[in-house]
């Protein structure tokens, strides 16, 4: 057999003993390693392989696949392998791809049943990993407000600048269009009934109680709690946090109570700004559109949202908050240490964030309902 | 091929920005060599080896592959003379995402046309050869320092480089997995014929597998001394070298902190 390169092999002598005579240059860039060939050689029934080489040119490893794969299927076929003929640098390398020293496999795939006990064993532990990491912020963060955690201020201040004045900028784009969108939605529709005063009732109720705790907490999952997960997984990653654990400090008080207190602390402030925002979008809308006077926009907003509103959306805005840094800072913390680990915690902290976020809403509109706010 | 100079360095200088260093630094490494480039931490040894690999450019000097000067030729020149080249990073660098049989696919996939049954063979063979045959399935997180220098290395054989670049290769390791190691470069070196740089301070490594080599000098900021580390050990003169061949404390070395010239 012989390939366009010129490179090739001659089975010469058939029966007991075959001579393989190769030929030309084996390159593996250039011309591969060509499949079946081990089966085609054996095909002729020879009792045992010998070699020839005066016409082999130069070789790399497209040579050292040929045999290897040709002597592994003379051994299971139990046919004498000779390499003698065989230039001794490549006999050097078949030496050394034989005593390669194994490595045990990976154990085989686990059966359907023993998958979905692992799975409900590793579900209830996460549930239980939750479970202690909400216990230990209302254990540590009493103790941090009493002095007697072992958290930096300075990471405190760090981490509530980064989640509040940090954040300002979307926050106040996202709302800003947020309430004009709201507004121009509702001058389309309530102008057909000659309603157009009701839009800052609209607009008022929708920001104060929804939009404004929803959209700043969806925004802060993707920027806030993805960022959490990203930098607790790196730090896994590099080692840090082993670190923190052998010097003893508490990685809880030192990594995640400061991320949990300030997120926690400022979604209630961002929530607020975006309230205001929102309202102002609505409010530039409404007037530019609609012909209304900004004083009975302002009127009519101050008498359609009542203070148990707010209460509903501040209330909102907190869990949003502690709930956000609640999965970043999970998420983190069981990454995995390679690249692909920290790039897979950063969409596994937002996508769970904006999940829970929703489902959380969805339940306080319930309980919102039943107390008829 | 034998003594006939691959490599050609001369008058190389490399360094950050204004921060020199190394300056002036020329040797030439011969076909099928194993060469070594030694010295003391911070002496720059790892910043040469980058200026030889493409990733950093020397402020002045040359480097001639072959008979080409790789830092005068174009962009796409110095890529593909960089095809012929084989790197082992100090920490492996194994892209992380991927399997190791997948690490040692991609550069076939992605700079040869050949198809899907050879690079399944000649992965196979590759690994077969540093010995993780059975390990190709395998995430780089899973694998054990040693085993994650074996795959680094199958990688840079991936395309039968006619060079390899060493940074550390047994730095990390235990020092029968770091004997392992150095045999296995040996091997391949007898086996594939192929050119080998080598940067370490591991004295055993260097003693046992290098033919040749360099050693740089952090103080004075260039090359100090030439020849085979053996050959280093016994026979120069010069203090500096003989104290790090020897693991003695440099003449007027102060004490323990006698290293704190290299702190940053």
């Amino acid at each position: 057999m012989t390939d366009t390169e010129g490179r090739g092999w001659k089975l010469q002598g058939q029966g007991a003993v075959s001579v393989i005579a190769l030929s030309g240059d084996w390159i593996a860039r250039t011309g591969g390693v060509e499949p079946g060939a081990p089966q085609r050689i054996l095909a002729t029934g020879p009792q045992s392989l010998g070699f020839e080489t005066e016409s082999l040119g130069h070789w790399d490893s497209a040579l050292i696949a040929f045999l290897s794969a040709l002597r592994d299927a003379a051994r299971a076929g139990g046919i004498a392998f000779d390499e003698a003929g065989l230039p001794p640098p490549a006999q050097r390398l078949l030496v050394l791809a034989r005593q390669a020293a194994p490595v045990p496999v990976s154990p085989s795939a686990a059966s359907v049943l023993t998958r979905v006990g692992l799975w409900t064993l590793a579900v209830f532990a996460e549930i239980t990993e939750i479970a202690a990491l909400v216990g230990n912020t209302c254990l540590r963060g009493g103790a941090a407000l009493g002095g007697r955690a072992a958290m930096r201020g300075t990471d405190l201040l760090d981490c509530l600048r980064e989640a509040g004045p940090g954040a300002l900028p979307i926050v106040t784009i996202v709302n800003l269009l947020v309430g004009g969108i709201l507004a121009f939605v509702g001058a389309v529709q309530l102008r057909a009934f000659g309603a157009d005063i009701y839009v800052a009732s609209l607009v008022g109720i929708a920001v104060v109680r929804e939009m404004a705790a929803l959209m700043t907490a969806i925004i802060m999952s993707g920027r806030t709690g993805g960022a959490y997960a990203a930098n607790i997984a790196t730090m896994q990653g590099n080692e840090e946090i082993d670190a923190l654990r052998v010097v003893g400090i508490p990685v809880f008080d030192y990594l995640i109570l400061p991320r949990v207190l300030a997120l926690t602390a400022m979604m209630p402030i961002l929530y607020l700004y975006g309230c205001a925002v929102g309202i102002f979008g609505g409010f530039v809308v409404a007037v530019l559109t609609l012909d209304l006077s900004p004083i009975a926009f302002i009127d009519a907003t101050q008498s359609a949202v009542s203070g148990s509103q707010f209460g509903l959306g501040l209330a909102k805005s907190v869990a949003f908050g502690a709930l956000i840094a609640f999965a970043g800072c999970r998420v983190g913390l069981r990454a995995g240490r390679s690249a692909a680990d920290v790039g897979r915690a950063a969409t596994t902290a937002v996508v769970a964030s904006v999940v829970g976020v929703i489902a959380l809403d969805a339940i306080f509109a319930l309980c919102a309902n039943a107390l008829g706010i | 091929m034998a003594n006939e100079a691959i490599l050609r360095i001369e008058g190389l200088t490399v360094g950050f920005g204004d921060r020199v260093v190394q300056q002036d630094v020329s040797f030439t490494v011969n076909a099928g060599s194993i060469f070594a480039i030694m010295g003391g931490s911070g002496s720059g040894k790892s910043t040469l080896l980058k200026a030889m690999i493409g990733l950093l450019r020397p402020s002045a000097g040359s480097f001639h592959v072959g008979d080409e000067d790789y830092w005068a030729a174009s962009e796409e020149r110095r890529a593909e003379i960089g095809q012929g080249f084989g790197v082992l990073f100090q920490s492996s660098a194994l892209w992380t995402s991927m399997s190791v049989a997948e690490n040692v696919a991609l550069p076939m996939r992605m700079l040869a046309t050949l198809e899907e049954a050879s690079i399944d063979a000649l992965v196979a063979v590759k690994l077969a050869l540093v010995g993780l045959d059975a390990s190709g399935d395998t995430m780089p997180a899973d694998l054990s320092g040693g085993m994650r220098k074996r795959a680094g290395l199958a990688r840079a054989l991936a395309l039968d480089p006619g060079i390899l670049f060493f940074d550390e290769p047994s730095a990390g390791l235990d020092p029968i997995s770091a004997r392992r190691l150095d045999d296995l470069i040996r091997e391949l070196r007898d086996g594939f014929g192929t050119t080998i740089v080598l940067v370490s301070h591991e004295l055993p490594s260097l003693f046992g597998i290098c033919d040749d080599g360099i050693f740089l000098d952090a103080e004075s900021k260039t090359a100090i001394a030439h020849g085979a580390p053996a050959e280093l050990r016994d026979g120069c003169d010069h203090p500096t070298v003989h104290a790090f061949m020897n693991r003695e404390r440099p003449p007027g070395d102060q004490g323990p902190a006698g290293d704190a010239h290299e702190r940053r």
